[in-house]
């Protein structure tokens, strides 16, 4: 058995470690958040700025709402068979002021979840294709 | 009121699963369109169509797919996308030409084929398409938005799945006497509740399908509708608009709202904003509606149209509905066609559609559905990317 490569599902979106967190950019001007990365203009209809900075993303945020799917959605989605329901949950980011869409973690019921409460992000597999492991961002109840 | 124009015709092919070309839905429902006004082919000026990109290609669905099926007459064309509000934008046009005087009369015309199950995003490898990459690195279909309004509603303002069932119950009643529908179907809550949970709370029986089907209408300036002798049902409004910055509701396709870090997030959002438009145009308020068409993708899509487009404060409309407001005899009734919940969604004539409807209703011809004594209504939806989308209609 040759090992398992891992990679990122898309390139530039987060970073992995212990502690994964999103990347975004900031207006260098006005000060919005954008994410995904914005890099050549900014969508603040007062601000005509085009310098931007990478900015990581508050890693904790809460709960705005949560759903999980029992039916598999199309393509592009891969996954591997059988398919195994999944849960998309918003996150209201503070100090960014925005909320962020992602899966929920493996093994995170739905039943544990509620709007408001405390989550944070992980790097996880998304699927595998031809020997290499593809991962994403996911988000997971803060512990205790 | 200046800025009106006139509905002198609407027609529609009845919506489910035809598997024909689109084009001859759409000119099923054109010929419907110009009896109905008295008018024939030739008399028209402008086709202005409503478009999908599902088709091929851009600019297949378009108007002059009709013209030329018609039979070329030289009558100019327009074309317009904006996902599920390409109808209000087809109007828009339509309109636009009428008020600034380039044409008297207009036919305009949405029509669809769709292809089975969930809608999904283009093919091909697509990274820079937030419509491509949301399935891709997260599974989000349509109903995963749906839904995390539904559970908001629930966590929020104490909805229950129950009340989600009952806007379904409604609507298929509602349904059951518009020939126009796809589905005929009486449901009990508990059979809505029985069937197969799909987006957590949201079940199939709750969620939209997607439908063949066609609608057309024929405006004109008050001035032509004069001269025939007719007293019309009036467009008094068509709000086409797009967000403020910063967009702090999640939208569909979208990865995140805008940061509301910089600048804040606007007084109204911009779901409401939308009928807001709508209402200064027309002069007219909540107080004024007789009925309403909404886009109920899903059934707990209606209920945060309800607040969206005025009729209570945010949290109320579970009130609404089980107090029996917004079913056919009620204060309001919503969706008195059966809205999508009966239709099934036909993306460019689904606008068209809810203006049929209205003319309908306004004119006192929508038998088994009508709701009695109606003056005014107002449309809403929201077409993908930003396209609001409102029409005020009155006697
Ligand atoms: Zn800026």
């Amino acid at each position: 058995m040759s090992e398992t490569k891992i990679a990122p599902s898309i390139e530039g979106w987060y970073t992995t470690g212990e502690n994964p967190e999103l990347l975004g950019t900031r207006c260098k001007w006005c000060g919005s958040y954008f994410f995904p990365k914005q890099e050549t203009f900014c969508r603040n209809p007062s601000c005509r700025s085009t310098e931007f900075e990478e900015i990581p993303l508050s890693r904790e945020g809460t709960i705005w709402s949560y759903t999980e799917h029992f039916y598999s959605p199309p393509e592009p989605y891969i996954f591997t068979e059988p398919f195994e329901p999944y849960i998309i949950v918003a996150v209201e980011l503070e100090k960014e002021k925005m909320i962020v869409l992602g899966q929920a973690a493996q093994g995170v019921k739905s039943e544990e979840l509620s709007t408001g409460q405390k989550v944070e992000l992980v790097v996880e597999p998304l699927y595998e294709q031809e020997g290499t492991q593809y991962t994403v961002w996911k988000w997971t109840p803060v512990a205790g | 009121m200046a800025k009106e124009v006139a509905i002198l015709g609407v027609g529609m092919h009845p919506w489910g699963k035809w598997g024909k070309n689109f084009v001859e839905y759409g000119i099923k429902a054109c010929n419907d369109a110009l009896d109905d006004a008295g008018l024939e082919w030739q008399d028209i000026e402008v086709v202005a169509g409503a478009e999908t990109v599902r088709n091929a290609y851009a600019g297949y669905v378009a108007g002059a797919t009709f013209a030329e099926a018609l039979g070329w007459s030289g009558a100019r064309v327009s074309t317009s996308y904006a996902a599920c509000a390409s109808g209000s934008q087809a109007i828009n046009n339509a309109r636009a030409m009428i008020l600034a005087d380039m044409a008297d009369v207009v036919l305009v015309v949405g029509a669809d084929t769709t292809p089975k199950g969930f809608l999904a995003p283009n093919a091909g490898e697509r990274w820079t398409d937030p419509d491509w990459l949301r399935f891709r690195l997260m599974g989000c279909t349509n109903p995963t938005y749906f839904a995390l309004y539904a559970r908001r509603r629930m966590d929020l303002y104490g909805a229950t799945e129950a009340d989600f069932a009952a806007v379904k119950v409604k609507n298929a009643r509602h349904g059951m006497a518009n020939p126009n529908a796809r589905y005929h179907k009486e449901f009990t809550q508990e059979q809505v509740l029985e069937s197969p949970m799909v987006a957590d709370p949201l079940r199939l029986l709750e969620i939209c399908a997607t439908s063949d089907g066609a609608a057309a209408v024929v405006v004109s300036s008050m001035e032509y509708a004069r001269k025939r002798n007719v007293d019309p049902v009036k467009i008094r409004a068509v709000s086409t608009v797009t967000p403020v910055y910063p967009q702090s509701t999640v939208e569909m396709p979208y990865f995140s709202t805008d940061s509301a870090a910089a600048v804040p997030a606007p007084a109204l959002d911009f779901k409401e904003s939308i009928a807001h438009a709508a209402y200064e145009e027309a002069g007219l308020g909540p107080e004024d509606m007789s009925l309403a068409e909404v886009y109920d993708l899903s059934s707990a899509l209606e209920l945060d149209w309800c607040e969206n487009i005025g009729l209570c404060p945010k949290g109320d409309a579970e009130k609404l509905l089980r107090d029996g407001d917004t079913t056919l005899g009620g204060r309001i009734p919503i969706n008195a066609s059966g809205g999508l919940a009966c239709f099934g969604e036909a993306v460019p004539a689904q606008a068209l559609a809810q203006i049929c409807e209205l003319t309908w209703q306004l004119r006192g011809q929508a038998g088994g559905r009508q709701v009695e004594g109606a003056k005014a209504g107002i449309t809403a939806n929201l077409g993908l990317f930003g396209h609001g989308s409102s029409v005020i209609c009155s006697v």
